[in-house]
C-alpha cells in the first residue's frame, strides 16, 4: 500500500520534472525543433544539447538498473527487450519524423505546451490523440480480423 | 549559440534525465511520453494510475513553466493550424506504430544503447530533416 503511494508520487514528480526540463531546454518552442532539423539552413543546436544532457544522466540510471534485481518501489522492471529491427518500427519512426518536422512538436512538448492554451498546442495534441486512436483501432481490427479476410490480403504487405 | 543558451539546454536535458531516472529506478518504468499517453488511450490494464499521474505531472509542470518562462512557449514558428493538425495525426500514428518518440526512443532507448531505439531515432531525425528541407524548398508554410 505504502509502495503504491510512493509510486504515485514518483510518477507525478517525474512528469513534473520532465515538463520543466523540456521548457527550460527550449523544446516547447517549435522554432528550436524545426531549427535543429534545418541542417541546410540556420541550424539551431539546442536540441542536441538537451538530448546530450538527458542521455548522459539516464545512462547512469541504466547502469544502476543493471546491478539491481528490482526497482525500489515495484516488483520488476518493465522495459522493452526486443532487439530486432522491423518495418513497423522503422516505418512508424519515419512517419513520426515527418509530423515532427512539419509541426515542430513531439508528444512531450505538445502536452506541456497545453499550459499556454495556444491554439497550436491544442490542435496538435487533439490531432495527435486522434492519430494514436486510429493506430490503436487499426491494430485491434487486424488482430481480431477473421482468417478468411486476413488471407485475402496481398502477400508482402507491410505488417 | 552562446554559452548561456548551451547551459539552459544542457540543464533542461539533465532535468529530463533525472525525471526518466526516477521513474526507472523507483517504478521500473520507461519515461516514453507517447507510450504513456497511448497506454491511457488504449486502456491498457494495470497501469492507468501511474500513467495518469505522470500526465498530470506533465500538465502541472507545464503550468509552472508557463508562469516562470512564458517566452519558452512561443509557437510562432509552427505552421498554420491545418498543417499542425496533419502533423499531429502523423505524430500520433507514427509513434504508436513505431513504439516510441523522442523521449522513449531518443532519450531512454539511446541511453541504454538499444539497437531498436538508435535505429528509430536516426530514422525520425532523417525524415524530420527531409521534411524541413522540403518545406523550405516549397517556400515555407504559412
Amino acid at each position: 500500500m505504502r509502495s503504491n503511494l510512493v509510486q504515485g508520487i514518483v510518477s507525478f514528480a517525474s512528469g513534473l520534472l520532465f515538463a520543466i526540463g523540456l521548457a527550460v531546454g527550449g523544446m516547447t518552442e517549435p522554432a528550436n525543433v524545426i531549427g535543429f532539423l534545418d541542417f541546410a539552413g540556420d541550424w539551431k543546436p539546442a536540441l542536441a544539447f538537451v538530448m546530450a544532457g538527458a542521455v548522459g544522466v539516464t545512462a547512469i540510471a541504466w547502469r544502476i538498473v543493471g546491478r539491481r534485481r528490482a526497482p525500489i518501489c515495484a516488483q520488476s522492471f518493465t522495459v522493452p527487450s526486443r532487439r530486432d529491427l522491423d518495418a513497423r518500427l522503422l516505418g512508424g519512426a519515419a512517419i513520426f519524423g515527418v509530423g515532427w518536422g512539419l509541426g515542430g512538436y513531439c508528444p512531450g512538448p505538445g502536452v506541456v505546451a497545453l499550459a499556454s492554451a495556444a491554439p497550436t498546442a491544442l490542435v496538435f495534441v487533439a490531432s495527435m490523440l486522434a492519430g494514436t486512436g486510429i493506430a490503436i483501432a487499426w491494430d485491434r481490427s487486424r488482430r481480431s480480423a477473421p482468417t478468411a479476410i486476413a488471407s485475402a490480403d496481398e502477400p508482402g504487405q507491410v505488417a | 549559440m552562446d554559452m548561456g543558451s548551451i547551459g539552459w539546454a544542457l540543464g533542461g536535458g539533465a532535468l529530463i534525465g533525472v525525471s526518466a531516472s526516477l521513474l526507472l529506478l523507483f517504478n521500473g518504468r520507461v519515461a516514453g511520453i507517447s507510450g504513456i499517453v497511448g497506454g491511457l488511450l488504449a486502456r491498457q490494464r494495470g497501469g492507468t494510475a501511474w500513467r495518469a499521474l505522470f500526465v498530470g505531472g506533465l500538465l502541472a509542470g507545464g503550468a509552472i513553466a508557463y508562469v516562470a518562462l512564458p517566452a519558452r512557449f512561443d509557437a510562432s514558428a509552427a505552421p498554420s493550424l491545418p498543417l499542425v493538425a496533419i502533423a499531429g495525426v502523423l505524430v500520433g500514428v507514427g509513434t504508436r506504430i513505431g513504439s516510441g518518440c523522442t523521449s522513449g526512443h531518443g532519450v531512454c532507448g539511446v541511453s541504454r544503447l538499444s539497437l531498436r531505439s538508435v535505429a528509430a531515432t536516426l530514422t525520425f531525425m532523417v525524415t524530420g530533416g527531409l521534411t524541413v528541407l522540403v518545406v523550405r524548398m516549397a517556400g515555407g508554410v504559412g
